[in-house]
């Protein structure tokens, strides 16, 4: 399935994904679990047998919970009162306690995510080195602030914390994927091309897919893209290549009386 | 020992050790036939050969200790697991990787993440677990494929699962995608997270040792920690001490991020010191001077270029009143405003306080109107009292280290520039311009503003 038939299925004729997030009307029923919108939500029988699924992977059933929230994000983009009846349902729990972890977790949406969620780091180290400078960019060019979704449904914006790519400064994610070493025009260039329909490739691993798409890995099934993308990006191999260059290795190692049965070792 | 590789401290500080990085550079290093192809999998089938007793003597006889931060020694924290728990043992890698400027576990996880299961097997093996859980943090889907893809292939090698290469033992793996939450990095908000709840900190005791998933004996170890393990098993703890130093052996990534011509990763013994890794990162970006840095993530004091020559070992940063944490070098040169950067780790443990202690979940909120005022200009000296008056009062008060370590930047930023923040009260707002600390030049001045 492509991006692009993903948008047109699952998001045409769907006024409230086209809403701007202010307070939607959703938005209050996704507080209160018990008001279940039934027309909203794609959750069907297979959803709730590949909840089971999930829930056969741990010796007890609440620890399935997690996972169970990113599967309702990847059938309906955000965690629906039906998801949360449905989770409840699964797994004996009241509404409450679900809507409780759903709560606790900045992952978890309680409005419509676009097809394309890119965060903006501007934690610290980011921010400083242009985090700041791209999410004002970002932010006027597309007309819309924290945790907002574009009019057409296709990009929401996020100021996300560390995401373990300082190396990479400044660094943005779209729907989880790393996008490295980014400038305010280069990430202006980025979401036109995401509204605009086209393909982008994040900088270490495959094309970008949808939000909905990267919530059903997240929620335990594999998409089969784990071989796109590079090994390793350049600054991880920095200091890998300079150990090269100079013919710096850690010691040899070995213990004699193991060397028989192992052969060649690993260092 | 009949033969200890290597004096101690022969691969000390100024060289590269890759052991953990090694292969990060192959084609297709995440697959299983290139792993095995560069000698992957050798220490699991060495491991099964000795008694599980044997591998936690090694791992305890090579000193290595936690590379999550805190730096308990790993072997220590394995024998404290119940011989005669009635309930199942379980190991759970802590894979949460959300310090600020932590980046080191994730690249790992996505150019070797074979390495890590095959620790992950073995340390399962030594502890006596039949259920391993690698808690990853959810926003890096490509790390998260590569790893689900890693434990796939290693069940299809019989690596996994039921009478592992003819055994007898049996492991099964689960990987798990958090949701978005830094607190779960601390270990038991992490099994709370795991057990499907809100993630906040437990109290301690019991320890996770004796009552942690399930309330049932649990390991729980950082990515770097576990991936250690097959080294130590193949080369012998000798080997591993033949790097770093007495109280800190052995190799670790080390993070170099921000104003450094070349950011990345640098793996070396222990003890290193930044000056060392300065010189093979090519420096301060050209032009600047290194004005402070973080050994070990925000959570570690902050340092200055006084520093830039003590061993980044555990005892070399206690020494001047930091602490090692996670290796994560955050390098800020002369045009950074060092009330904005702390500002900004304030607002971040003020957004990732889980709200369970009062200390911390009020206090880290004033403190934030507090440097916003300051960042405008509108503070006072005795606004700079406050703010030590308060991380007096939330570190040590609450549950958890998020506390304590939020307060760090604070304290030590005020300990060693005190002076900018009087500054900014002499200006009447920040005497920096933020442009002229990012990597680009930036075409509009209004756009690289501090409170964008």
């Amino acid at each position: 399935m492509s991006p692009s038939d993903d948008v047109t299925n699952e998001q045409s004729g769907r006024p409230e994904e086209r809403m701007r997030s202010g307070v939607p009307p959703e938005d209050a029923a996704a507080t209160r679990p018990g008001v279940a919108d039934s027309a909203a939500t794609k959750l069907d029988a297979k959803a709730r047998a590949e909840m089971l699924e999930i829930v056969a992977r741990y010796p007890e059933p609440r620890s399935a919970l997690l996972p169970m929230l990113h599967l309702v994000q990847s059938y309906d983009g955000y965690v629906t009162p039906a998801g949360i009846e449905m989770c409840a349902e699964v797994l004996g729990l009241t509404e409450a306690e679900v809507a409780a972890v759903a709560t606790f977790y900045t992952m978890y949406k309680r409005r419509p995510v676009g097809d394309y969620h890119v965060g903006v780091c501007t934690n610290t180290l980011c921010a400083i080195m242009g985090g700041d400078a791209i999410w004002s960019e970002l932010s006027e060019h597309l007309g819309v602030g924290h945790d907002e979704t574009t009019d057409d449904g296709t990009v929401s914006l996020e100021r996300v914390e560390c995401n373990a790519a300082c190396d990479y400064a400044p660094v943005l994610m779209v729907n989880w994927e790393f996008v490295d070493n980014q400038t305010p025009q280069s990430a202006r260039e980025l979401v036109d091309t995401l509204r605009s329909g086209g393909a982008v490739n994040s900088s270490r691993g495959p094309r970008v897919c949808t939000w909905k798409q990267a919530e059903r890995v997240l929620a335990g099934f594999p998409d089969g893209a784990e071989t796109q993308g590079v090994s390793a990006g350049p600054a991880s191999l920095a200091g890998l290549r300079l150990a090269k260059e100079k013919g710096w290795t850690a010691p040899t190692g070995g213990q004699p009386e193991l060397d028989a049965t192992s052969g060649e070792d690993q260092k | 020992m009949t033969a200890t590789p290597g004096a101690p401290g022969e691969a000390r500080a100024s060289s590269l050790t890759p052991v953990l990085t090694e292969r990060w550079d192959l084609e297709d290093s995440f697959t299983r036939r290139v792993y095995e192809r560069n000698g992957g999998y050798k220490a699991l089938r060495q491991a099964l050969q000795r008694s599980p007793e044997s591998i936690v003597e090694a791992v305890k006889d090579s000193g290595l200790r936690g590379r999550g931060g805190a730096g308990f020694p790993t072997g220590m924290k394995w024998s404290f697991v119940p011989k005669d728990s009635p309930k199942p043992t379980y190991l759970v890698v802590n894979a949460d990787e959300s310090e600020p400027g932590t980046c080191k576990d994730i690249p790992l996880m996505m150019a070797d993440p074979h390495l890590l299961v095959e620790g992950v097997i073995i340390s399962s093996y030594a502890i006596g677990a039949t259920h391993a859980f690698i808690y990853v943090r959810g926003e890096v889907l490509t790390v998260i494929r590569r790893l689900q893809h890693a434990v796939v292939e290693a069940y299809e090698a019989g690596f996994i699962g039921a009478n592992i290469l003819g055994s007898g033992f049996d492991l099964e793996i689960t990987v798990h995608a958090g949701a978005g939450a830094y607190i779960c990095g601390e270990e038991t908000a992490l099994l709370d997270s795991l057990e499907g709840r809100r993630g906040q900190p437990r109290l301690k005791p019991p320890f996770p040792a004796v009552a942690g998933l399930y309330a049932s004996p649990t390991v729980i170890n950082n990515v770097e920690t576990i991936a250690s393990v097959p080294s130590i098993v193949s080369n012998g703890s000798g080997w591993f001490r033949s790097m770093g130093s007495e109280k800190s052996p052995g190799y670790g990534i080390f993070s170099l991020s921000g104003h450094v011509t070349r950011p990345g990763q640098y793996e070396a013994p222990l003890g290193v010191t930044l000056n060392e890794l300065l010189d093979m990162a090519g420096g301060i970006r050209a032009g600047h001077e290194l004005k402070f840095w973080t050994p070990g993530g925000s959570s570690t004091p902050m340092l200055t270029a006084e520093h830039a020559d003590v061993p980044l070992d555990f005892e070399g940063m206690a020494g001047v009143g930091s602490m090692l944490g996670t290796r994560a070098l955050q390098i800020f040169d002369d045009t950074t405003c060092v009330v904005r950067a702390t500002g900004r780790w304030v607002e971040f443990y003020k957004h990732e306080s889980c709200g369970k202690c009062t200390p911390c979940r009020e206090g880290f909120w004033w403190m934030v109107q507090i440097f916003d005022r300051l960042e405008q200009g509108q503070g006072t000296e005795a606004d700079l009292e406050k703010l030590l008056d308060m991380s007096d009062n939330i570190a040590g008060r609450s549950f958890c280290a998020l506390a304590d370590g939020g307060v760090a930047p604070v304290m030590s930023s005020i300990q060693y520039f005190r002076d900018e923040y009087i500054a900014h009260f002499e200006h009447g707002g920040c005497p920096f311009d933020p442009a002229d600390s990012a990597l680009f030049t930036v075409e509009r001045q209004e756009e690289a503003g501090v409170n964008a």
